[in-house]
């Protein structure tokens, strides 16, 4: 299932299938945010942004305007 | 051996400990300067790496690509495309990290691909027993084409390992460990073949950087090799999901996790440390701790140096002989070193603190908790370490705003830093407290004087914020919103690291801001024991005339014809002219023209404010006594009505243009620097002492 990363919940976790590259800091790109790559939502900020991930085991926080830009596909819950 | 000294570069990217290693190989040897020109810090110390080879290392300063985003990156990248820089290095030394491995190794694909001899560190070794890590060096060696040093900097293991190996730098292979160019095939083959003699890679560099390239003709490349913004950019993310793929496939062999081992602190910590309740009050408590180590415990060493420098300063006028060179050793400089020296305690807490923060990882997770709050301001999460370091100093606060990536929230951040409460204003408001504010207590422990300071720093901060909402609403600048912010995993600071940069960092400030206030004391010095007329010429014989016709002169105190005369000197000299020429602007504000005169001055810098008085009521003030300027200020007499210079209402009048005064040229200084005009320093002059003036002068008819 594919979802939004700026709908996630904190714990939630999978893959990333899509970027929009021309709004993703290519900052971010470089630190693994890049389709293919694992993600987990690891903490919100009170107030509800920003976002903590997890990505491809790098530790980033970046704001929801910028985590709408990304689509994950959802790992599978067994 | 070919070389008696090699020069090493260190690079790498944020929160490796790349300035630990650098402290392990330099010990106490290096300094610290900028680059020219621009105000980057450069880090250069020396290693004895064999009994006649040393090595020169420079830190680089912290980059997570080659691919810069800021002046601090454009540095790295500078340094390393242009050969015949005196720096160019010998052999690149990249630091990564045992957790972070696979993002650090981004930079250091990129750092092979310039062909330059290339050692990798893999720092924080010793946490890899902690996380379930082990690697397989031979391997690694293997694929990565390097050499492999496994350091840990905090227990002092690897370092040999690394010395050795920078020795012998020569056997390094200097090969790409993968091919990048297979991303567009054609794009990079037309290249080649137009730039036969140039590296492939440095050429993408030159097309996809804004950086200042000295041996090609960026135009040349430009016209003929030129792609759309977004196209370069999908360029790069392919160039890095390939550099990942290789990453990604040589970690799998040549590195083993047993998620099952590693503990996981960092969840722990951040569940309490990012909480919506406890968060913000472990955030107030440091803070409270902060500025409780600023009012109170800095105070014992700081009346300690007051009372030292004056009866230094006592001591050398009665055991000098007397002439010009006393008076301006006993009455200019000793006071003016005075009021440099007073700062250390405070400045030295401040930044002991701040590095403690960001040594431990902690103030990534208060820019985290503060970023929505800081945006409804127009300012960033980000935002919130130049506000707490202005505290110590608005200079290295207002560069510290460059890692905001918004330019709206960096240049708000930059224009509203100097209106918290510095170091520098903090002498001033201590003085002028203690004399209008009683010295008691409410409900019986809180001090009336502190909780005075603590709403002096609240209306510097609540300024600060209210600015930054009127910058927001009338700023027009459409900035592409975005913010990134590294989580690093938590550490113990290193003693070391903290020392060395608060030795550094408050030296550099004692320099810095001591020069001008040297300077300034003695020119007030000589402008206030010196004068054009012969009024000042001839100040005994009119005082004592005019004493004399108006009552019996044997009656009067010598002390008091003594004290008559000085101040009828300070009056007709250069400095008494000057500031009587002002005093109309000044009189509604409740000030007499000696403050007027430490007003004035302190537009070089803060202060110079109570410095000045020294200096000026020293110069009125020949008694041999040990007099503290606290007590000469409390003595201040208004000679029309009778009544005290530092009362209640000018005081808070003289504390209010304080608080909201732009009176630091250093600061002026680096505004033009990072803003790059000329514009926005003059506005911010402008606007902050225009309200100082205005608040001050309206508290002042208030309250009278």
């Amino acid at each position: 299932m594919e979802k939004n990363l700026s709908n996630f919940k904190k714990g939630e976790k999978g893959y990333i299938s899509e970027i929009n590259v021309d709004e993703i800091p290519l900052k971010l790109l470089e630190m693994g945010c890049l389709p293919g790559n694992f993600i987990e939502l690891i903490q919100i900020a009170p107030f509800g942004d920003p976002y903590y991930f997890n990505i491809n085991d790098s530790h980033v926080a970046i704001r929801k305007e910028t985590a709408k830009e990304i689509i994950v596909t959802l790992e599978t819950t067994i | 051996m070919s070389k008696s000294t090699i020069k090493v570069a260190l690079i790498g990217n944020p929160n490796v400990g790349k300035t630990s290693v650098f402290n392990q190989l330099t010990g106490l040897n290096q300094q610290v300067g900028n680059y020219p020109g621009i105000t980057v810090e450069k880090k250069q110390g020396a290693s004895k790496l064999s009994d006649n080879v040393k090595a020169k290392i420079i830190d680089l300063p912290g980059t997570y690509s080659l691919n810069a985003s800021s002046i601090d990156e454009n540095v790295v990248i500078e340094l390393l495309l242009n050969k015949k820089d005196e720096d160019f290095p010998d052999v690149a030394v990249v630091v990564t990290e045992v957790e972070n491995l696979k993002r650090n190794l981004l930079l250091f694909t990129q750092i092979k691909d310039l062909e330059i001899p290339t050692i990798l560190v893999i720092n924080m070794a010793d946490r890899m027993s902690l996380k379930g890590i082990e690697f397989d060096l031979p391997i690694l060696e293997r694929e990565l084409k390097t050499k492999i040093a496994l350091v840990s900097s905090r227990k002092k293991t690897g370092i040999s390992e690394l010395k050795s190996l920078i020795l012998n730098y020569e056997s390094l292979s200097t090969e790409p460990c993968l091919n990048a160019s297979v991303i567009d095939p054609d794009y990079f083959n037309n290249l080649r073949r137009a730039f036969p003699n140039q590296l492939l890679y440095k050429l993408w560099l030159v097309i996809t950087q804004d950086v200042n390239f000295l041996n090609l003709e960026r135009n040349e490349i430009k016209n003929s090799f030129t792609k759309s913004h977004s196209d370069l950019k999908r360029l790069q993310q392919k160039e890095t999901i390939k550099r990942y793929q290789f990453i990604n496939d040589t970690l799998k062999i040549g590195q083993k996790i047993d998620a099952s081992k590693a503990t996981d602190l960092r969840a722990k910590l951040d569940r309490v440390l990012t909480h919506k309740v406890f968060g913000y009050l472990i955030f107030f408590g440091i803070l409270m701790l902060i500025f409780q180590s600023i009012f109170d415990w800095s105070k014992i060493p700081m009346d300690f140096i007051d009372e030292t420098f004056t009866s230094l300063s006592a001591y050398t006028k009665n055991h000098l002989p007397a002439g010009e060179f006393t008076n301006l050793l006993s009455e200019g400089i000793i006071p003016g070193i005075s009021g440099i020296v007073i700062f250390i305690p405070q400045i030295a807490f401040l930044f002991l603190f701040i590095s403690i923060l960001e040594e431990s990882g902690y103030m990534s997770r208060v820019v985290f908790l503060m970023d929505k709050i800081m945006r409804r301001f127009g300012l960033s999460g980000k935002s919130i370490v130049p506000l707490i370091s202005g505290t110590a100093c608005a200079i290295p606060a207002i560069m510290s705003a460059r890692n905001i990536e918004n330019w709206k929230e960096r240049l708000i951040t930059i224009l509203v830093t100097p209106f918290t409460t510095c170091s520098a204003r903090l002498p001033v408001y201590a003085i002028l407290i203690s004399l209008i504010i009683p010295e008691e207590r409410v409900f019986g422990f809180l001090s009336l004087q502190g909780l005075t300071l603590m709403l002096l720093y609240l209306i510097g901060f609540g300024m600060a914020v209210l600015s930054a909402t009127l910058l927001n609403y009338f700023l027009k600048l459409n900035c592409k919103s975005y913010f990134v912010i590294e989580m690093p995993s938590y550490k113990v600071p290193m003693f070391k690291n903290v020392a060395l940069n608060v030795i550094e960092k408050t030296k550099a400030f004692v320099t810095g801001a001591g020069k001008i206030i040297l300077a300034l004391s003695i020119i007030l010095w000589f402008l206030g024991s010196h004068g054009p007329t012969n009024n000042f010429k001839n100040a005994d014989a009119i005082v004592l005339q005019e004493l004399e016709l108006s009552q019996n002169i044997a009656s009067i105190e010598p002390e008091l014809i003594e004290n008559k005369i000085s101040s009828y000197k300070l009056e007709h000299s250069y400095i008494g002219i000057l500031g009587k020429a002002i005093e109309p602007a000044i009189r509604p504000l409740g000030y007499d023209w000696k403050i007027g005169i430490a007003v004035v001055s302190s537009f070089a810098a803060r202060e110079v404010f109570v410095g000045t008085l020294a200096t000026i009521y020293n110069v009125g003030n020949h008694s041999d006594e040990e007099v503290t300027i606290k007590n000469r200020m409390a003595a201040e007499i208004n000679p029309v009505t009778g009544e005290k210079i530092f009362n209640f209402a000018s005081g808070i009048s003289l504390l209010l243009f304080y608080a909201f005064a732009m009176q630091c040229m250093s600061t002026i200084a680096i505004v033009k620097k990072e803003t790059n005009s000329w514009k926005w320093p003059l506005i911010q002059f402008v606007f902050m002492s225009g309200f100082a003036y205005l608040t001050a002068l309206i508290a002042y008819q208030i309250l009278k």
